[in-house]
């Protein structure tokens, strides 16, 4: 498997399963508005993943396509950030996960834009604005929440320190990343701590929450083990495909 | 004998965005290019966001569209690069979205993730939305996500109606 194929299997299957993360919301929101704006996210998410492994399944040259990889792969072969597989919890837990998401997210894709692969740099591009939307209304609502009434800033700050140790791993570096690096597809990890903890550190102070004073990192997402939450997900958005694989509607 | 790319063009404007009907696909930006590959028409159309449901059905209607014309054999490209932002709109479709009842973008105030600026950025000073029904600028964000992922749901404090605002990007 090539750097550029696992990078896209890296940013496609966090995208992913964010994006179906997002969408167990739709119907179920506190308010309106809010199922909107979860529905829209999930579709945002869904869209880029079709773009990161569309490229995946193009450098392959295997004759799989993106729904391949999407709905024939199984736990082991997944590559996201443990964070994105952490149930929804409430809508705080989900805005918080969202949040963290969103403030590596955010950085990852302007870097990438000066990646080496101009198919990478396209998809960056394209992703980075509809991503700068996302960062902005989660932000904004983490501050609203924490920075709202006891219950509701008892319940962010209860996110925020059950999420805290899941969202490291993004920046821990693995021997597939230092390969990626190499190859000149996207900057070191660790390099874009400083930006993440800038926004995380000023969104958390005007919400008055308080950062977690622990930096462990779980990790081993990346490379394929998960959590027990994976397979509940995969059971659920794999069901239809796997069980009427020629299905088309 | 092949129709000039420009009739082409010219057939395209006559396809209306699903979501939005009073534009044409031209109008929004969303084809990007018309040329001869062979015997082969071409059409390059770019995605507004990455997941808008709109995009398959835009193609087909494309390719329904040109078919009754006679345009055969057709391929359609997705091109993503360079981004669709809402600059691509025609300043002739801003006011068909106006009329329609959707206020057009607001250049200059697209998301950039800037938290601290962000506020200064949405405020009035820089982000006026006039109510496209009465015009008065007295308006205000009810949510940033609307009924498609371009828009957002707006309402006017004059009229009091709600209103759509394709938002910029």
């Amino acid at each position: 498997m090539t750097p550029l194929f696992q990078l896209c299997l890296r940013m496609g299957d966090s995208a992913l399963i964010l994006g179906h993360r997002v969408s167990e919301w739709c119907g179920h929101a506190p308010i309106l508005e809010e199922d909107i704006a979860m529905a829209n996210t999930a579709l945002d998410l869904i869209g880029q993943t079709q773009m990161w492994l569309g490229l995946a399944a193009e450098v392959e040259g295997q004759g799989r396509t993106a729904d391949d990889l999407a709905y024939r792969r199984d736990a082991a072969e997944f590559c996201n950030l443990l964070l994105v597989e952490r149930p929804n919890g409430d809508f705080g837990a989900t805005l918080m996960r969202q949040f963290l998401f969103d403030a590596w997210h955010h950085e990852m894709l302007k870097a990438l834009a000066a990646s080496s692969d101009d198919r990478v740099v396209a998809i960056a591009q394209k992703a980075v604005r509809e991503v700068a939307y996302h960062l902005e209304r989660s932000a904004d609502l983490v501050i609203r929440l924490g920075d709202g009434t006891d219950q509701s800033h008892r319940r962010m700050q209860k996110a925020l320190d059950g999420h805290w140790t899941w969202a490291a791993e993004a920046f821990v570096a693995d021997d597939t990343d230092a390969a990626i690096v190499q190859a000149g597809l996207m900057p070191d990890p660790a390099s874009l701590r400083p930006a993440f903890d800038a926004t995380v550190n000023e969104v958390l102070e005007a919400a008055t929450l308080t950062r977690p004073d622990n930096d462990f990192a779980h990790q081993g997402g990346k490379s394929g083990r998960h959590t027990e939450h994976l397979g509940h997900i995969l059971a659920t958005m794999q069901f239809l495909p796997r069980a009427y694989p020629d299905a088309e509607w | 004998m092949k129709p000039a790319t420009d009739t082409i063009w010219e057939w395209l404007a006559d396809v209306p965005d699903p979501e939005i009907p009073v534009v044409s696909v031209v109008d929004l930006g969303i084809v990007r290019d018309v040329r001869q590959d062979g015997e082969t028409t071409v059409v390059a159309i770019t995605p507004t966001y990455s997941g808008c449901p709109a995009t398959s059905v835009i193609a087909l209607d494309i390719e329904t569209h040109l078919a009754a014309k006679g345009v055969g054999p057709l391929r359609i490209e997705t091109r993503i690069s360079p981004p669709w932002t809402t600059d691509w709109i025609t300043d002739d479709a801003r006011e068909k979205l106006r009329a329609y009842g959707i206020a057009p973008p607001v250049d200059g105030t697209a998301a950039d993730g800037r938290i601290v600026t962000r506020a200064l950025r949405m405020s009035g000073a820089n982000l006026t939305v006039a109510c496209p029904r009465c015009g008065s600028t007295h308006t205000e964000e009810v949510s940033r996500h609307g009924s498609t992922p371009c828009k957002a749901a707006w309402r006017c404090r004059d009229c009091q109606e709600p209103f759509d605002y394709f938002k910029c990007l």
